[in-house]
């Protein structure tokens, strides 16, 4: 019996279908699949925190004056030093956006060091570069005894250990801002009567405010995990350098896991808020 | 008045031969020539956005070949109109008059006046997102129009309009050369356009620029 032309039609459509549904069935399934895995990795590492502490632990460990110190030093070292990385940041990431010079690839490279030293590298050369004598004059010995206002082992190292790997991160934001910028707005800027500096801040520094919001959350996220290098130079002293991060350590190093775990949901807590926040206020995520 | 005396441009690899050429004051030239010979290179030097490794460029008589963009007065619209993302329609405007400082009542009346010309007044308040073509090149054009330039560098102001929007924007420019007498140099692949708004017509090939008789072929 011959085939109603109808039935021959659809069998034809199933045959041209069904081959690339089940090819994107595989694509989905080995993409998603192989997502899944770090997605449920990060939500397992959570959930496991979240199971081994209890909220009456989590208040009494965050009750601890030595811990309240330490988070009013975190979120106050994080600020300066996103602030501080985004300040350098912006400029630096122009100048090697917009502009070819002799020796920009060392710089483009210096600018990485940070990112790729291990943390305890740079903690150890701030100290050596604070307290290497340059003929006859050091830079730790001059803050202390010229403007009274000593660095290592006080906050302001920590803030300088936060800010010497956080910046790296604003300078690279930055550059990627300004490369995705058209600079013809600027050339023409200056062909209306404006100088480069005018240029910048009246036509590349506005488009980039969103550039410059995500450079300052990751730059306050990367000093909130900040930990080696204010190890070495700014040390770990109770109520004087204790941040967030060396608290965890410091409650580790004298067995006491509860609170190490509640300060570390603080500090989760915390990335998750500063992100959430500054990625719905810069980057538009509402709309 | 626009004068090039042997100027010379190089970037990378591409080299704009030596290009002589003399623009009266007033006067309105089109400037033809095929695609990357050089039209575009051209203008971005004569207003400063390029380094002329050769030569000299004049305007109204005085070398302008080292001078910084904003010193020439030169107003330019860029075939990308390069608006600035973050201004309001009259906030592009008022820019140039702004830079040069000049007072609120100045600059009220010639955003005013320009946007009366341009057909823009209902627009003032936009942000440049969301302006059709037409409408983005007639901002383009108020801005570079603002400050009372000597001389107006136009770089394929048509070639991305639709032919009705084409035609307003060609009756615009007519406007505008009669009401203002700027010098312009303006760069085309259109005949149409060189015949009707063009007082002379320079074509610029391989060897170098030649002025041809209207209309450029």
């Amino acid at each position: 019996m011959l085939n109603q032309p109808s039935t021959i039609a659809t069998q034809n459509a199933s045959k041209l279908w069904n081959p690339r549904r089940r090819s994107d069935a595989l694509f989905f399934l080995l993409m998603g699949g192989l997502s899944a895995c770090f997605i449920l990795l990060i939500v397992l590492l959570l959930a496991a925190d979240v199971m081994f502490t209890s909220p009456r632990e989590f208040y009494r460990a965050l009750a601890k004056p030595e811990i309240r110190a330490a988070l009013r030093l975190t979120l106050l070292s994080c600020t300066v030093a996103a602030i501080l990385s985004v300040w350098v940041g912006t400029p630096l990431g122009y100048l090697l956006s917009r502009y070819s010079f002799p020796g920009r690839w060392i710089i483009d490279t210096l600018v990485d060091i940070p990112i790729v030293l291990p943390p305890l590298v740079l903690g150890l050369s701030l100290l050596i570069l604070f307290h290497q004598p340059f003929f006859g004059w050091q830079i730790e010995g001059w803050f202390r005894d010229s403007l009274g206002f000593p660095i290592a082992f006080r906050w302001p190292a920590v803030v300088l250990a936060q800010f010497s790997v956080a910046c790296a991160f604003s300078v690279r934001t930055m550059r990627v801002t300004f490369d995705q910028m058209n600079p013809r707005a600027e050339e023409v800027a200056r062909t209306l009567g404006c100088t480069r500096g005018q240029a910048f801040w009246q036509i590349a520094l506005p488009q980039s405010r969103r550039g410059i919001v995500t450079a300052f959350t990751i730059a306050w996220a990367r000093a909130l995990g900040e930990f080696g290098p204010i190890l070495v130079f700014a040390g770990t002293t109770r109520m004087r350098t204790e941040v967030l991060s060396t608290s965890v350590y410091l409650e580790l190093s004298i067995g006491n896991l509860d609170a190490a775990v509640a300060v570390s949901l603080l500090m989760v807590m915390l990335a998750v808020v500063v992100l959430l926040v500054l990625r719905v206020l810069g980057t538009g995520l509402t709309s | 008045m626009i004068e090039l005396r042997n100027v010379s441009v190089k970037s990378g690899s591409f080299v704009l031969p030596r290009i002589s050429l003399q623009i009266e004051s007033g006067e309105y030239a089109v400037l033809m020539g095929t695609t990357g010979r050089g039209k575009t290179t051209l203008l971005e030097s004569i207003c400063g956005l390029r380094r002329v490794a050769e030569g000299q460029i004049l305007i109204h008589g005085r070398d302008v070949t080292r001078w910084s963009p904003g010193d020439r007065e030169i107003g330019y619209v860029p075939q990308d109109l390069a608006l600035f993302p973050t201004l309001t329609v009259r906030e592009h405007l008022e820019f140039a008059m702004r830079i040069r400082k000049m007072s609120a009542a100045v600059i009220a009346a010639r955003t005013q006046e320009l946007s009366s010309v341009l057909g823009i007044g209902h627009l003032l308040t936009r942000s440049i997102t969301g302006l059709s073509g037409g409408e983005s090149q007639r901002v383009a054009l108020g801005r570079a129009l603002s400050f009372r330039p000597s001389v107006l560098l136009l770089d394929e102001p048509l070639s991305a309009l639709d032919e009705t929007t084409r035609h307003e924007m060609h009756e615009l420019l007519r406007r505008v050369k009669q009401s203002t007498g700027v010098t312009t140099l303006h760069v085309t692949h259109s005949v149409a356009e060189s015949e009707s708004l063009a007082d002379r017509c320079f074509w610029l090939a391989e060897e170098g620029i030649q002025e041809r008789p209207l209309a450029c072929r």
